[in-house]
């Protein structure tokens, strides 16, 4: 099978979406709802046939793609090969993994925005749009390219915070943009220099220009500046993941957005604060990723047992998963500061894993919400008896995310951890207290929504209805699978941890 | 000089010159003799026909080898043509505008004026662009500058507009006086006004008081020139003129007058100052103008840091944009400090990128403040659903001033940061403070953003577009998108016809 431009196809397939949409009557609901969904499955078709052929046997240097896109500088510049910036796409399995997650997500929320009241027509293309900010990013293969898609996806997401969320929406949509913002900021001057210095941005030439010694560059990269380029990196991604003091205008997008945005915010754009830690971070300044690693398990550390203690005090469900996202993304940082295969492996697993999870989660928030408009733990009680399946799906969800063997949250944390104990075994037992935490917080949240006495009645309470069937089903069935076997991940995966190894050494 | 030697001379090289000062008199004689009762707007379209007609033969001129005719006062090089082209694509788009102005409070009774002395400042323009003279330079500038200042208090009838005028004035004086100030220093030590003669006298200076004295002509020819660019510390005017003039005048100072400041800048300072050398205390002398790198770099960052957060304080529409242009005045001196190899290029195409989008929310905000009759920034309420199309483009050039990817405002900036880090001793600090005011940039820009998209509007009433005005709204959107999208096209066009600029002196 010829596989070029297969993944420009499936990077910009929700265009034909957009396209659509255009010519889409705005008061006709039910065709834009179902446009939106239908939009979303070429993408995913063809992430799906990208990952069978892959298990097939297919080598995914196949799927690789370049054209010549920007160059600066000049004939010259173009004749040495310098400053020229391709249009070069591409996956490893990390890469394949965060796309498929990447559709897959997608297409639920897309359904999950049914529940969405206004405005259908901007909503769908914006939301669509997203989604090709998101596929971008994690199949561009230089970091300007990169950094176009990262932007991609900052323009939709304040339009959707702003419009369609709750009450403080405004202000959760500018805390996103300036905080982001900011974020980006930082990681455009790292990209910046990179380019500048070296003259390139393909990200496979820079970890070979930027490891080998006396490699021939545009001007001299020193150690102290690499040094400098890593924490920048740091504090850029650590502003999406977030990392502990960058963390608070997460908190206010997670309670102010539409659940289907917190969906596609929690299940995959955080995600892309590790994914660039793991492939820029490590691939391009392992040595001094290790040099900094301790400082990252601490960090790591400190994620974990705030976003709990924080989470168990919480009056709103919402906030309850919010604190939780911060805790989860921890443990990715506490497998990264490990800076070993089980580590390294872990971090990946927690990334995949928290993203259904949280998908999983804030779906059935947006359930609850449709029908008893609020979140509020002291107003949600005994909803076990109206809406016994969505109670009972939430529990799974809860468990899937403290840690449950057998789903995939377990096969994450223990990974995670397991690298930990190699490396330095304290940190990791004070570690270990944050997931007795995460049980306690989660179990308190969700029992106090599905037992009890209700505290209010609400009329007309119904459960899971037809179209809100299909994310839930599909959640739990991955998040099972991945628990149950592991493998679906670990073996697309193996040939990239081998690569990040081999880069730091180990 | 007799016949013979007047017509040996190449006039062909001044074709886009003639044809401009052709249009003006037939304005002008033409304005005298029609009839009181005949509209004036037929004389913008010849003026835009004429602009027009000099574009094209401006076009033509590509390619053609560099020539200097008038004793080397006029030369066509590859820089003339470039800026050139800028300069007429931008005026081509604001006398669109001015057609479609809605003149009242005395302006009605002066259209005919209008049109002409407009021409006559963009023949002002054009002349700077193609000097080899500091006469006349300094003749193009004086052209440019007393139309302008007539321009900026046409409505007569209008106390905003008077104080405009006499700020603009008074201001122009000052700055004109001390930039002659400085060349009368050149002109003393040189004893030629040519500046290739000046070239050739200065390189060969070495005695450190007339170096000294140079330091100080260059910061004198800078300071006094900043008033053209709007850029610290002569831009206190801009705000109040901007807000005072007439729409499409501001958008002329705002864009074309600006250009013209950066040719006049990059004409003098280069092709004078870049000759001097200055002894180092060790080993090879360097030209003064590297020597003066810190006091424009910290002009550069006074600038970007002044227009960037004054600017968030505004309500008024057009003062917002008069800030936000002294902070593009500011990225663009970014350049100018770098002084790489790049930097010819990256203000070339960020003007380019300048001229499409700021016009185009000229156009935007000419629309609006003619049918509320207000400036204040509340009226951009609700635009989205009074008119979308305007909504949509004004998104899109405030999205490329923000310096969001996938606009030309984006590239621009890569381009500038990319020049600014690749030479040795990189301006981190420069390039730090640039992007930290490009975020602060985010809360305006977005302000007008949330009103038009966010907040309700006060009335339902659509907004009907007048034609010429569509013309700018669809050419600056799409050139916006298209140079965002495919920047090569323009880039390309740049290095396959300007030659990187090397005919830039010789």
């Amino acid at each position: 099978m010829d596989f070029t431009y297969f993944l420009t196809l499936l990077v910009f397939a929700p265009l034909l979406g957009i396209l659509l949409l255009t010519f889409m009557p705005k008061t006709n609901e039910s065709g834009i709802k179902m446009l939106g969904v239908l939009a979303t499955l070429p993408s995913l078709l063809l992430a799906l046939i990208a990952y069978f052929s892959y298990r097939g046997g297919s080598n995914l240097a196949g799927f690789s793609e370049k054209v010549r896109w920007i160059q600066f500088g000049g004939q010259n510049a173009e004749q040495q090969g310098i400053f020229s910036v391709n249009y070069e796409l591409g996956i490893d399995g990390f890469g394949l993994i965060m796309v498929l997650l990447t559709a897959v997500i997608a297409t639920l929320a897309a359904i999950a925005s049914f529940h969405i009241k206004k405005e259908w027509k901007g909503y769908y293309m914006l939301f669509l749009l997203l989604e090709i900010g998101m596929l971008g990013v994690f199949t561009a293969q230089n970091l300007i390219l990169f950094f176009l898609f990262f932007e991609i996806t900052l323009i939709p997401m304040f339009f959707l915070i702003g419009k369609w969320g709750y009450y403080e929406k405004e202000k959760a949509a500018y805390s996103f943009l300036i905080y982001n913002g900011l974020g980006s900021a930082i990681l455009l001057i790292v990209i910046m220099v990179l380019f500048s210095r070296t003259g390139t941005s393909n990200i496979e030439m820079l970890k070979v220009i930027m490891n080998t010694d006396n490699a021939t560059l545009f001007a001299p990269v020193s150690d102290s500046l690499k040094m400098g380029l890593l924490i920048a990196l740091l504090v850029a991604f650590g502003v999406k993941l977030p990392i502990f003091p960058l963390h608070s205008w997460m908190l206010k997008v997670h309670v102010e957005a539409p659940p289907s945005i917190v969906m596609i915010h929690s299940g995959i754009l955080l995600k892309i604060g590790a994914f660039g830690l793991i492939r820029f971070g490590i691939g391009i300044f392992p040595e001094q990723f290790a040099q900094i690693a301790g400082l990252i398990a601490v960090l790591g550390v400190i994620n974990l047992l705030y976003g709990a203690f924080l989470a168990f005090i919480q009056t709103d469900f919402k906030m309850v998963l919010a604190y939780s996202s911060i805790s989860h993304m921890g443990i990715v940082l506490i497998g990264l500061g490990a800076l070993n295969e089980a580590g390294i492996q872990g971090a990946i697993f927690q990334v995949v894993s928290h993203g259904l999870i949280s998908a999983l989660l804030f779906f059935l928030v947006g359930v609850f919400y449709e029908r008893t408009h609020t979140t509020t733990l002291a107003n949600l009680s005994g909803m076990a008896k109206g809406m016994p399946l969505a109670s009972g799906f939430l529990l799974t969800g809860a468990l899937a995310s403290l840690g449950l063997p057998g789903m995939s949250g377990f096969v994450s944390e223990f990974m995670a951890f397991l690298g930990l104990f190699e490396e330095s075994p304290v940190l990791a037992a004070v570690g270990t207290l944050g997931i007795i935490m995460t049980a306690v917080y989660l179990l308190r949240a969700v029992l106090a929504i599905t037992y009890g006495q209700a505290e209010r009645e609400f009329a007309g309470l119904s459960d899971l209805r037809s179209f809100e069937w299909a994310p839930v089903l599909v959640l739990v069935g991955l998040i099972v699978l991945i628990g149950v076997f592991p493998a679906v991940l670990s073996e697309p995966l193996q040939a990239t941890l081998e690569t990040i190894l081999m880069g730091i050494g180990g | 000089m007799d016949l013979d030697t007047l017509l040996s001379f190449d006039w062909g090289t001044m074709t886009p010159e003639f044809i401009l000062l052709g249009f003006i008199a037939v304005l002008s004689v033409a304005d005298l003799f029609m009839p009181k009762h005949i509209d004036r707007k037929i004389l913008g379209w010849v003026g835009f026909a004429g602009v027009v007609l000099a574009l094209v033969s401006l076009v033509t001129l590509i390619g053609t080898d560099t020539t200097s005719i008038l004793s080397d006062t006029f030369r066509l090089d590859s820089f003339a043509i470039a800026f050139k082209l800028i300069l007429l694509l931008g005026a081509a788009l604001v006398l669109l505008l001015a057609i479609d102005f809605h003149a009242n409070e005395g302006l009605e009774d002066y259209k005919g004026e209008f049109y002409y002395l407009f021409l006559s400042a963009l023949l002002g323009t054009m002349f700077m662009a193609s000097s080899g003279d500091l006469i006349t330079l300094f003749v193009g500038l004086e052209l440019l500058s007393i139309p302008s200042y007539i321009l900026a208090g046409m409505r007569k009838r209008n106390l905003k507009s008077n104080e405009s005028a006499m700020k603009y004035v008074l201001n122009g004086g000052i700055s004109s006086a001390i930039t002659l100030f400085g060349m009368s220093y050149v002109f003393g030590i040189a004893g030629t006004t040519n500046l290739k003669g000046i070239a050739q006298v200065f390189s060969s200076v070495n005695d450190p008081q007339l170096i000294y004295l140079l330091g100080l002509a260059f910061l004198m020819i800078f300071v006094g020139l900043s008033f053209k660019l709007a850029s610290a510390p002569f831009h206190m005017w801009a705000p109040d003129v901007y807000e005072g003039a007439p729409t499409p005048v501001t958008a002329f100072l705002s864009v074309v007058s600006k250009t013209a400041g950066f040719v006049i800048i990059l004409r003098i300072l280069l092709s004078i100052f870049g000759y001097v050398p200055v002894a180092q205390g060790d080993g090879q002398p360097i030209p003064l103008l590297f020597a003066m790198q810190d006091y424009i770099a910290f002009l550069a960052g006074a600038t970007m840091i002044i227009g960037n957060v004054v600017a968030l304080r505004q309500r008024n529409i057009k003062r917002m944009f008069a800030y936000s242009s002294i902070a593009h005045a500011g990225y663009i001196l970014v350049a100018l400090t770098a002084m790489s190899f790049v930097t010819f290029d990256a203000i070339w195409f960020y003007l380019l990128a300048y001229v499409l989008m700021n016009l185009g929310a000229f156009a935007v905000i000419q629309t609006i403040t003619a049918k509320t009759g207000s400036e204040d920034i509340s009226h951009f309420a609700g635009l989205y659903r009074r008119s979308p199309l305007l909504a949509v483009g004004m998104g899109i050039f405030i999205l490329s001033l923000a310096g969001i990817p996938g606009t030309a405002g984006f590239i621009g900036k890569l381009n500038i940061f990319m020049g600014a880090l690749l030479v040795d001793e990189a301006h981190y600090v420069l390039v730090s403070i640039m992007i930290a005011a490009t975020v602060v940039s985010y809360f305006y820009y977005f302000g007008v953003m949330t009103q038009m998209f966010f907040r309700p509007a006060a009335t339902d009433e659509k907004i009907k577009l007048p034609a010429a005005t569509i013309v700018v709204l669809l050419v600056a959107a799409i050139g916006t998108i298209l140079f965002g999208v495919m920047p090569n096209i323009a880039i390309d066009f740049m290095h396959s016809n300007f030659h990187q600029f090397v005919d830039f002196m010789r």
